[in-house]
């Protein structure tokens, strides 16, 4: 009698079917999303604020859509930009998944937007097993954080296609060893670009949004070694499902 | 905590595994579980728990197999367990083209079934 079946089923492979839906739906409008993870207090929010005030000023058509559990902070802050902002909030959930995200999207991302950049929830753990559909996934880690940030979350940096560095302003004050800190991203993710920012002075303010945009372009970005394995079971991209198959037994 | 969501994902697998094949229960679900798949297996064992209640996995074992991660260099073919935190550069050559065999799984690979139906035809088992 058989007892037992063979079901070989990546466990996201649902998030992953709605990622893979959602990325194809907003490449066939021409909108790159972004996918943007920190941990809570890095900085995500005043880059975003730097980045979608340049978009702007270029004539790029940008919204945001930004995560938190609780408050409208966030969005209040990015609207002054003047684009489109969304603010979720998530009753608890400490990640976005790609159906949330869609269904988020559905009547409200204008149908001229370019680029879609998606503040994550402040967190380096859940929100690295969500692909969301973006095109794009960036890493930032504040210099006050530790030199050793990607090496305790390493499948967040581990992912990133782009690595921001935050508040290198504050560099010199937090004894930032920036040396150990790309040596730590490397070992995780060989090849990613890291890139030092300031939302205060503007140092490398802009990067995100040239990346951004090459990616719009139809520029590859960076392929991590992390997410090549990924097709094997956890279902990004190439990931095919095998049938269930259920075992003679006896 | 994600392990809940993922917990949530696995028992609506199963759950939609069972009634396909018209069985009543869930003794065991067997998982992969890549080192490097972010996941804490201790975490999901504590959700999976809480996520079978009332549905036709309640009650049953999950056994979560840890995948050691492997990594590969293209340059110089020397394979390597990568360890955690992950080292990915190529231990030999430095060369910068890598390949990860393994590490990143998270996925069901079997369910055993409880209560069988008895096949006498009609006859609740």
């Amino acid at each position: 009698m058989c007892r037992t079946v063979d079901l070989r089923q990546a466990v996201l492979a649902r998030n992953d079917g709605s990622a893979r839906e959602l990325r194809a739906a907003l490449a066939a409008r021409g909108t790159v999303a972004v996918n943007l993870l920190s941990s809570p207090g890095s900085g995500k929010t005043a880059l975003l604020e730097a980045e979608l005030g340049l978009a702007r000023r270029r004539g790029v058509p940008v919204a945001a859509l930004t995560a938190d559990l609780a408050t409208e902070n966030d969005a209040l802050r990015l609207a002054r930009s003047g684009a489109p902002v969304k603010q979720v909030l998530t009753d608890g959930l400490c990640h976005l998944e790609a159906v949330m995200l869609a269904g988020h999207l559905t009547g409200w991302l204008p149908d001229d937007t370019r680029l879609l950049f998606v503040e994550n929830v402040g967190n380096l753990v859940c929100p690295a097993s969500y692909d969301l559909g973006e095109s794009l996934r960036v890493v930032l880690a504040s210099v006050t954080e530790g030199e050793d940030k990607p090496l305790k979350y390493p499948t967040a940096f581990g992912l990133a296609n782009l690595v921001l560095v935050t508040k290198a302003d504050l560099a010199a004050a937090a004894e930032f060893d920036e040396a150990a800190f790309l040596a730590n991203v490397a070992r995780v993710n060989p090849g990613v670009e890291v890139v030092l920012t300031s939302a205060r002075t503007g140092q490398g303010a802009g990067v995100l949004l040239e990346r951004a945009l090459a990616v719009l372009d139809g520029a590859e970005p960076h392929r991590p070694v992390m997410a090549a394995a990924q097709d094997h079971g956890h279902g990004h991209g190439l990931h095919h499902h095998e049938p269930v198959v259920v075992r003679d037994g006896s | 905590m994600h392990e809940m969501s993922i917990a949530v994902a696995v028992v609506e697998q199963v759950e939609a595994a069972a009634r396909e094949h018209g069985m009543p229960g869930v003794a065991r679900v067997r998982l992969h579980v890549g080192e490097l798949a972010g996941v804490v297996p201790q975490a999901l064992d504590f959700c999976f728990e809480l996520a079978c209640a009332g549905t036709l996995v309640e009650g049953a074992v999950l056994e979560a197999e840890s995948v050691a991660a492997r990594a590969r260099c293209r340059a110089c073919a020397v394979e390597w367990a990568v360890g955690m935190p992950p080292d990915l550069g190529c231990p030999s050559c430095g060369g910068g083209s890598v390949e990860l065999l393994s590490g990143r799984e998270l996925q069901i690979l079997d369910v055993e079934w409880a209560g069988l139906p008895d096949v006498r035809a009609g006859q609740e088992g």
